[in-house]
């Protein structure tokens, strides 16, 4: 059964004359005119700071809503939804990696990655067969990341693994999108590459549309697409 | 996992600041409960002192300062009423009974009193209860005594043992009725009043350890016990009596006929209602200790907002990342409401163990200075409902950190501030 407001269409996402500006402001941070990604697609957001990176992700996420214009997420136009269903949408459907503190303190390694089960039954359904647990697990472990690291607080994990782990905990449960804002920023070029090879990895194996923003020009080689930010048109 | 142990292990994590919070909660949740413990316990035990007395009557003084000396043990008498006048007063017609008492001498800290018969007749206490002996008898002889209830227990005295009167209030060795020791005879049931701290004896046995005393020392002449009996043991003044009367209505006009007594100044009080001014003279200073209690816990719980505003900023970070998964800007409301529900919760439960605690160890000084026993019950629906009130008063006050947190994650967004 179709979402509501769902078109015939297999983009996983589509921008349509998105505007947004803050209230009060003179100028859109956002204008995108088209953009559309089909399913296991990879596009590279390049912009530097104060571009507007970060408010596209919370567009994307559905934390915001756009001046004008329109978002649809899988068929499902995120205007027409309820900020309460919005957040329930981004925990059942996308995957979001920061820069970095990406893992929350006081939980170990596991149960930082099953956190993301905890707001979506979609994802706890996904998983019944295997358990959030198990399959949090063998993703860690599919990241290079051994059993040893599994029960151990997250403070003692390099930057590297933290970054890793907040892979697994955007992937577990199979998000149809992964959104990476800088995730590679914090990390050393050797880090960085292994880092990235991992995450290609895992993201094909799901199926998993991926939308990376970063300011480093470097990395739009890897990637299939890639998109620049120009920022607040002055 | 669900939002209570995401809020629990959160909450573990800061639990440094946490834990003093809790602290500072449950001092004001112990200062609030126990100001109300005590207020109810001495206003009970206060108004259950005496009971079924019209008319208590002593040397002209002010009605506090007599009832404190007659009936609480406290201070002392500035004059006596002489025999002579107390039997004039016990032989009116609207005069039932009499209770004559002595007041002077103490023994080991407690008050030695003399009295007769008549006190274990007619004395009653909290509803109308009669003294009842828990061992022995009444005293009969010169040289008999019968014990309050603390007093046995707390010098750990049985029947037949031997007691030494001291001369005084102060126990001195130079001013001991040690020539004239009095007999235990009898030991009272607990009454929860002063007169569980009361050495009883007969009037006759005041006149007697006084044979040989003048002026507040012991005379040259010493007299022995059994010569003392062949004196004339009649007093010739007593402290104070108390009074029942045929019939109540004539209350006012005896009492009248005692203050306007030609042969000697007297003042005649009605006890019940110089309680009732005794006490609402102490009930002043007792609503502003509970109302001052009362400003101690706002402070606590303002303490309270303060932490949970302050750790905000350093939940930034974690507020984002539970937004990334996919909780509602609600679902972070109700992680700060959560959590201050479990530092009020934890400070309210340690506030009540330190309440007990405290009760526990004051419990007996309390009643040695004050002669208020506090005991330990439950808690009673006025404390239960203070703790209702801290409850949901720290849940409305965590509405303020929670509101703000709701507005900063529907702004922040995914963004983290660092």
């Amino acid at each position: 059964m179709p979402s509501p407001g769902a078109v015939a269409t297999d983009a996983v996402v589509r921008l349509d004359n998105v505007r947004f500006r803050w209230p009060g402001q003179q100028t859109d941070i956002i204008a995108l005119d088209e953009l559309t990604l089909e399913a296991g697609e990879h596009l590279f957001v390049r912009g530097a700071s104060g571009s507007g990176k970060t408010t596209l992700l919370n567009l994307l996420a559905g934390i915001h809503t756009p001046s004008a214009g329109e978002i649809r997420l899988l068929g499902t136009d995120l205007a027409t939804l309820s900020a309460g269903k919005r957040d329930q949408f981004r925990a059942d459907h996308i995957g979001v990696v920061f820069q970095q503190f990406n893992l929350l303190p006081y939980l170990s390694t596991v149960e930082n990655v099953t956190l993301s089960c905890a707001f979506s039954a979609r994802k706890r359904r996904a998983m019944a067969s295997t358990g959030v647990g198990d399959t949090a697990r063998d993703l860690l472990r599919s990241l290079n990341l051994d059993d040893d690291l599994h029960r151990a607080p997250v403070n003692k994990l390099s930057v590297g693994q933290q970054q890793r782990v907040a892979v697994a905990r955007a992937l577990i449960g199979g998000p149809e999108i992964l959104i990476a804002d800088e995730p590679t920023s914090a990390l050393d070029a050797d880090n960085r590459d292994r880092f990235l090879e991992l995450l290609f990895r895992e993201v094909e194996a799901q199926g998993c549309t991926l939308i990376f923003v970063s300011h480093d020009p470097e990395l739009a080689g890897r990637f299939q697409r890639s998109i620049e930010l120009s920022g607040a048109e002055q | 996992m669900s939002l209570v142990r995401l809020a629990l292990k959160s909450a573990r994590f800061r639990s440094t600041s946490l834990v003093l919070t809790v602290f500072g909660l449950a001092i004001s949740v112990t200062l609030l409960l126990g100001v109300d413990k005590i207020r109810t316990e001495t206003r009970a035990s206060f108004f259950n002192t005496v009971s079924e007395t019209d008319l208590i009557v002593g040397a002209r003084s002010s009605p506090t300062n007599l009832l404190l000396y007659s009936v609480f043990r406290i201070g002392n008498a500035t004059n006596n009423v002489t025999w002579d006048t107390y039997e004039e007063i016990a032989a009116m017609d609207e005069v039932a009974w009499t209770i004559p008492i002595s007041l002077g001498d103490s023994h080991r800290g407690f008050r030695v009193m003399g009295t007769t018969d008549d006190y274990f007749e007619h004395y009653r206490y909290g509803n109308k209860r009669a003294l009842a002996l828990d061992e022995g008898e009444r005293f009969d002889g010169v040289y008999d005594t019968v014990l309050g209830a603390d007093v046995a227990r707390e010098l750990g005295y049985e029947v037949d043992d031997e007691i030494i009167v001291a001369h005084g209030l102060v126990s001195a060795a130079f001013a001991e009725h040690d020539d004239k020791p009095f007999t235990v005879v009898g030991i009272l049931e607990k009454t929860g009043t002063p007169v569980d701290r009361t050495v009883h004896v007969t009037l006759a046995g005041i006149e007697a350890i006084h044979v040989d005393f003048r002026d507040g020392g012991r005379s040259q002449l010493t007299v022995d016990a059994e010569q003392a009996l062949k004196f004339d043991l009649t007093p010739t003044q007593i402290t104070a009596l108390m009074v029942g009367l045929e019939n109540r209505a004539q209350t006012f006009q005896v009492q009248r006929r005692i203050n306007e007594y030609e042969s000697e100044p007297m003042s005649a009080i009605l006890p019940g209602a110089t309680l009732a001014d005794f006490w609402r003279t102490i009930s002043t200073i007792e609503q502003v200790v509970f109302v001052i209690s009362g400003f101690v816990l706002v402070a606590g719980l303002l303490g309270m907002l303060t932490t949970i505003l302050s750790t905000l900023n350093e939940r930034r970070r974690e507020i984002a990342v539970l937004r990334a998964v996919g909780a509602r800007a609600s679902h972070v409301v109700l992680l700060i409401v959560l959590e201050t529900l479990l530092v009020v919760t934890a400070g309210c439960a340690l506030g009540v163990a330190m309440l007990y605690g405290l009760l526990t160890l004051a419990r007996p000084i309390i009643l040695d200075r004050f002669g208020i026993d506090v005991p330990i019950t439950g808690l009673d629906p006025t404390q239960l409902s203070i703790l209702g009130g801290v409850i949901v008063g720290a849940v409305v006050v965590a509405l303020i950190p929670g509101f703000i947190a709701y507005r900063r994650s529907i702004q922040d967004g995914l963004a983290l501030k660092v």
